[in-house]
């Protein structure tokens, strides 16, 4: 059983550039007591797998406002799933259409999350649906 | 003991433009004007040029109505020009998709997914030359979103035009061609800051001499703002670019009045109405002075701010998308009160995806309402002369200064984006928004409060898969067609060049025109370059 804090690795799959949101959150993550590990952009659905292993993950944000989200947000799940993160629980947000959330959900992205989202309640939400065996240790 | 006056109370205990914004007072009477100075209000056309650049500003000529679009092929993009056109529109603004502005080609394993998405796919001569089909460039004015591939773009334009037989130094346009704005916002840099700037000021050499009607850089605060800066760190941030810029060009050996007056800029607009126009009063006079004072520009031309205006994305929300329509409108009326030269007005669905075409429609009749019948285009700066306008105008100013100032300490804004430091107060700014919109101090209306639960999302356009497969199999046909060995020739050239210290373009307009590919070209720079990594500022 793991008694540490939350860790959580966010990144920005593609080439989209738009950091605004992906960095707000970083912080906000981090106020609120995670280790939070932000990659940064322009990274390749493999160098983002690569990482959540490495970094032995609890969590990971991924962000894209380009519209490419169909093809790099699943693509990243199973990359780390192949790579044995089986628990690994993943968020998103960006500008994503409604209509497209289903898909990602079957493609094992937990919840995204719309522009105009509380840094709050994507908090509440990750503390709410850990993988099982993570303990959120207060500090 | 004397009466206890009956105060009234007010609604909050500070008011402020935006959060970390300025303070905004009860009142403003004549003393505040003595306070600030009366610097501010002088004649329109005349110099710090506060109130416009013209002294007939709008009563001769409105604005440019240049509305940014670009997606999927050239195809797609060349029908939406030309709708945009038959409705009134009366400039073009390309956007181009993430692969051509980062230096990939549509089949590098990069651009997975991000082919036709935020903008037109262009690989090509050949797709430049789709795109502008049945639409005479010699006509047209046209602005190109482009920065790290700026030179490769600008290339492809010229000999798109070329084709069409009308030569570069008839050309009208823009090139935004500022690479700093990238590192500090938007992130389309390919190449570091040392090279990067050797082509910008390969671009604006070029242009002052073969390309006389050519903007040959935009300078940006937009991204800046939309990533979290207030309107006073826009204004300082921005201009200390263009002091960077300026200077590099001074470093070369040129003369200022030589390339300044083809100088330009883009900023956005808030829905602080009153804010921004006063940021585009303060942004001139500040322009007017760093080129006199600073540079010794003796061509007025040199002096005059000449800027683009797009309403700001970021204040647009998903939800209640019809109410983006206001804020849009408010945001266009401050850029129009505060005199640009261009304005771009967003569409009211672009919090959900791409632009409908009605929502484009909706966005550029926006302008027209403004401009032919709210009446504030009759006379120049109606807002001249306001207590408060005139005073916001000086706070902007002294407060944009201070940043260019400690930008000047830390040894230019190069150096101040290598150490992080306008990375990071503009991070701070956007988190502190953030948390005044979560705790419900700052409003915004449909998303924290007055909210309603949401109806079915209005239609937004879709770019589909096939759009990939197009593209990639357009690229894989035009490999095979052209003569490959004179691309590989070509290619060598543009790795010499690079090397050396010769202009750029002349190398990069012959490798356009044997249909050298943007990726092609991109890899060639950056065998000769490198390639940038952002440094982590958390």
């Amino acid at each position: 059983m793991q008694n540490r804090k939350i860790r959580v690795l966010i990144a920005k799959p593609g080439l989209d550039g738009h950091d605004r949101g992906i960095k707000a959150v970083t912080r906000g993550l981090r106020d609120a007591g995670m280790e939070v590990i932000y990659l940064g952009l322009r990274l390749t659905p493999e160098q983002i797998a690569e990482a959540a292993i490495q970094e032995d993950v609890d969590v990971v944000g991924l962000s894209c406002l380009s519209g490419a989200h169909l093809s790099l947000f699943p693509k990243t799940v199973s990359l780390v799933r192949e790579k044995g993160g089986r628990d690994i629980l993943f968020i998103g947000g960006g500008i994503i259409p409604k209509k497209d959330i289903p898909k990602l959900r079957e493609a094992g992205i937990a919840q995204i999350f719309d522009p105009g989202t509380p840094l709050e309640e994507i908090v509440k939400f990750i503390k709410a649906n850990l993988p099982e065996g993570v303990i959120d240790k207060e500090d | 003991m004397p009466e206890k006056k009956n105060e009234i109370t007010e609604r909050k205990k500070e008011f402020r433009t935006t959060v970390d914004g300025m303070v905004v007072n009860r009142v403003y009477t004549p003393a505040d004007l003595e306070e600030c100075k009366q610097e501010g209000i002088s004649v329109p056309g005349e110099y710090p040029y506060t109130r416009h650049i013209m002294p007939t500003g709008y009563r001769s000529k409105l604005w440019t109505m240049r509305q940014y679009a670009g997606f999927a092929t050239v195809e797609e993009t060349n029908k939406r020009y030309k709708y945009l056109y038959e409705q009134g529109q009366t400039g073009f603004s390309v956007a181009f998709h993430l692969p051509a502005q980062e230096g990939y080609d549509s089949d590098h394993p990069l651009s997975a997914g991000e082919v036709g998405k935020c903008g037109v796919a262009i690989d090509s001569l050949q797709d430049m030359e789709r795109l502008w089909d049945g639409i005479p460039l010699a006509e047209v004015s046209t602005s190109m979103t482009i920065n790290s591939t700026a030179p490769i773009l600008l290339a492809l334009y010229i000999a798109a035009a070329e084709k069409q037989g009308t030569s570069a130094d008839k050309l009208r346009g823009t090139v935004q061609n500022d690479i700093l704005k990238e590192y500090i916002a938007r992130n389309t840099y390919i190449f570091g800051p040392t090279p990067s700037m050797r082509l910008v000021t390969d671009i604006c050499s070029y242009c002052a001499q073969y390309m006389p009607l050519w903007n040959s850089i935009s300078i940006s605060g937009y991204h800046m703002r939309e990533a979290g800066a207030t309107a006073a760190q826009e204004a300082g941030f921005t201009l200390a670019n263009g002091i960077a810029y300026v200077q590099a060009m001074i470093d070369r050996g040129m003369d200022v009045d030589s390339f300044a007056p083809r100088f330009s800029f883009f900023f956005a607009a808030y829905t602080n109405l009153l804010e921004e126009a006063a940021k585009f009063r303060a942004l001139r006079r500040m322009w007017a002075k760093i080129m006199k004072e600073r540079f010794g520009a003796k061509n007025p031309r040199s002096m005059m701010l000449r800027y683009h205006v797009q309403t700001d994305g970021f204040t647009l929300t998903e939800q209640q998308p019809l109410n983006n329509i206001v804020r849009v409108t408010l945001q266009a009326l401050a850029a129009v009160l505060g005199s640009c030269q261009s304005l771009h007005t967003n569409s009211f669905d672009e919090a959900l995806a791409l632009p409908s075409e009605e929502a484009v429609q909706v966005a550029l009749r926006t302008q027209q309402i403004i401009a032919y019948e709210s009446g504030v285009t009759d006379t120049v700066d109606p807002l001249g002369g306001s207590y408060y306008i005139e005073c916001l105008t000086n706070q902007i100013e002294d407060k944009a200064m201070r940043y260019i100032n400690e930008i000047d300490k830390m040894g230019g804004a190069l150096k101040a984006i290598e150490k992080g430091y306008i990375q990071r107060e503009i991070a701070t700014s956007a988190y502190n928004y953030q948390r005044a919109v979560d705790s419900g101090e700052q409003v915004v209306v449909g998303v924290n409060k007055f909210t309603v639960k949401e109806e079915q999302a209005p239609k937004v356009l879709e770019i589909g898969e096939e759009v990939e497969k197009r593209q990639t199999e357009r690229l894989k046909r035009l490999k095979q067609e052209r003569d490959n060995q004179k691309v590989s020739e070509v290619l060598d050239r543009v790795r010499n060049v690079a090397k050396s210290d010769e202009n750029v373009m002349p190398a990069l307009i012959e490798a356009v025109k044997a249909y050298a590919t943007v990726g092609e070209i991109s890899s060639a720079l950056r065998d000769v370059f490198g390639e940038y990594r952002e440094p982590n500022i958390f």
